[in-house]
């Protein structure tokens, strides 16, 4: 039974997606927390979309972006990069699809940021980005774990988007969520049972340690 | 040392000041709302005067006609905000070592030594009295070799038993360094003991200034 080879890469693939999603992600949680500009409306919308959009829609707007002749897959095929139903195209729909938990959680995170603290910065003359580096991000790090973790676990269950430009390929591209379809839909219930126990351990494990950081932060400010 | 000729609008509100502040200790005095704060705010760069020029030791900080506006991180301006914003995340050491500029002479346990917060250093922000956090963020002020110091009402949130006991610190600071202090307050007493020229608001507007004997 290859349970342990797909706990394994679904972890594995959730956890880079993370990785992958946290720079841009903290980047647009401190802009719309933080400054006002033209389209910060529209921005805040399309970084919310993939929420209430059908996942299995965002997938298919994926897939179209890359694909072989898509507008982003042409270059990366031109580059020798293949995307589309390998390992590639599930951290891509994971963090497509875990951004919006990371952004919205971070973002209130640097929103209860006081302001003081950085004008006071600013003022013993640190500049944009170490006050980001030594005094946002710190003070925000509660809310940006939390969002972390939210996003990681999107990541882990994520399935609409993954079978779209993914696939279920065993051994390549199937997670545990795709997997528990798989087996349901050809009739191994002992195995897809199997995956949903090991998806609670998980979950319940990425949610606890989210917890007890966020205590440990909460205790030492 | 420090030129300042500005207009704020903000509503109905406008504060309009023309002054020279060259005293070792010139104070703001006046009750709250005479926008004595916000003359701080616009010192220090962290609000916009709607007009006007702030010119420190001939170093143009702010001139709207030359469409000068240095941003706070380059004016070299030591505040001491009304409820001080020590870094909650650090140690009190690494606050007061926050903004230490690279080859400037002021020792660090000089200025411990003179607030007499030496045995704090290893602490935590919130393990800190109001007294403590008031000598606290006066010396991360001090650490960062400013040019000119605004305190901010800094007895304002203490009882005024514990006021007493930081005037000293202020005023050794006034006699051992030789950086020039504009310090608010509403209290006529700490005027009379600290400054050595006061400027009296009301509403927004200068309406007395000069030696703190004859003017109050």
């Amino acid at each position: 039974m290859d349970i342990w080879h797909i706990t394994w890469f679904t972890v594995a693939t959730a956890a880079f997606a993370t990785l992958l999603m946290l720079p841009p992600g903290l980047f647009l949680a401190w802009l719309l927390a933080r400054r006002q500009f033209r389209g910060r409306v529209l921005l805040e919308t399309l970084v919310s979309l993939p929420l209430v959009l059908p996942p299995v829609a965002t997938g298919l707007l994926l897939l179209m972006l890359v694909a072989p002749r898509g507008p982003i897959g042409g270059v990366l095929e031109r580059a020798g990069i293949e995307v589309v139903f390998t390992w590639k195209a599930v951290v891509l729909a994971m963090a497509v699809m875990g951004l919006p938990l990371l952004v919205r959680t971070s973002r209130a995170g640097f929103e209860q940021v006081d302001h003081r603290y950085e004008a006071v910065a600013a003022t013993l003359g640190a500049g944009p980005l170490r006050v980001f580096l030594t005094i946002t991000l710190p003070l925000a790090l509660p809310g940006v774990i939390a969002g972390s973790v939210l996003g990681f676990a999107r990541a882990l269950g994520e399935f609409g988007a993954t079978i779209m430009i993914a696939g279920s390929i065993p051994g390549a591209t199937r997670t545990l969520a795709v997997a528990i379809y798989s087996f349901a839909e050809t009739g191994r219930d002992a195995d897809a049972m199997h995956l949903v126990l090991v998806s609670a351990v998980i979950a319940f494990a990425a949610l606890g340690t989210a917890n007890w950081i966020a205590a440990r932060a909460g205790v030492r400010s | 040392m420090i030129a300042l000729s500005i207009t704020v609008r903000q509503g109905d509100f406008t504060l309009e000041i023309d002054e020279r502040l060259d005293a070792r200790i010139t104070a703001l005095f006046g009750p709250s709302g005479a926008g004595k704060t916000t003359i701080l705010d616009c010192i220090a760069g962290l609000r916009k005067p709607s007009s006007g020029s702030i010119i420190l030791a001939a170093r143009p900080l702010f001139d709207a006609a030359r469409g000068i506006d240095l941003a706070p991180y380059e004016r070299h301006i030591g505040y001491v905000t009304q409820d001080v914003a020590l870094f909650p995340h650090l140690t009190v050491r690494r606050n007061v070592l926050y903004g230490r500029r690279d080859g400037q002479k002021l020792a660090l346990t000089a200025v411990t030594r003179m607030l007499e917060i030496e045995d704090l250093l290893d602490r935590r922000v919130p393990q800190l009295s109001g007294g403590e956090r008031q000598r606290v963020a006066l010396a991360r002020a001090l650490m960062s070799a400013p040019d000119l110091l605004l305190l901010d009402e800094p007895l304002a949130a203490i009882d005024v038993e514990r006021r007493r006991r930081i005037l000293p610190y202020v005023e050794r600071v006034r006699d051992e360094l030789s950086v020039p202090i504009v310090y608010v307050t509403h209290d006529a007493d700490e005027v009379r003991r600290l400054a050595d020229r006061v400027v009296v608001l009301e509403g927004g507007r200068v309406i007395r200034a000069g030696a703190p004997a004859e003017v109050l």
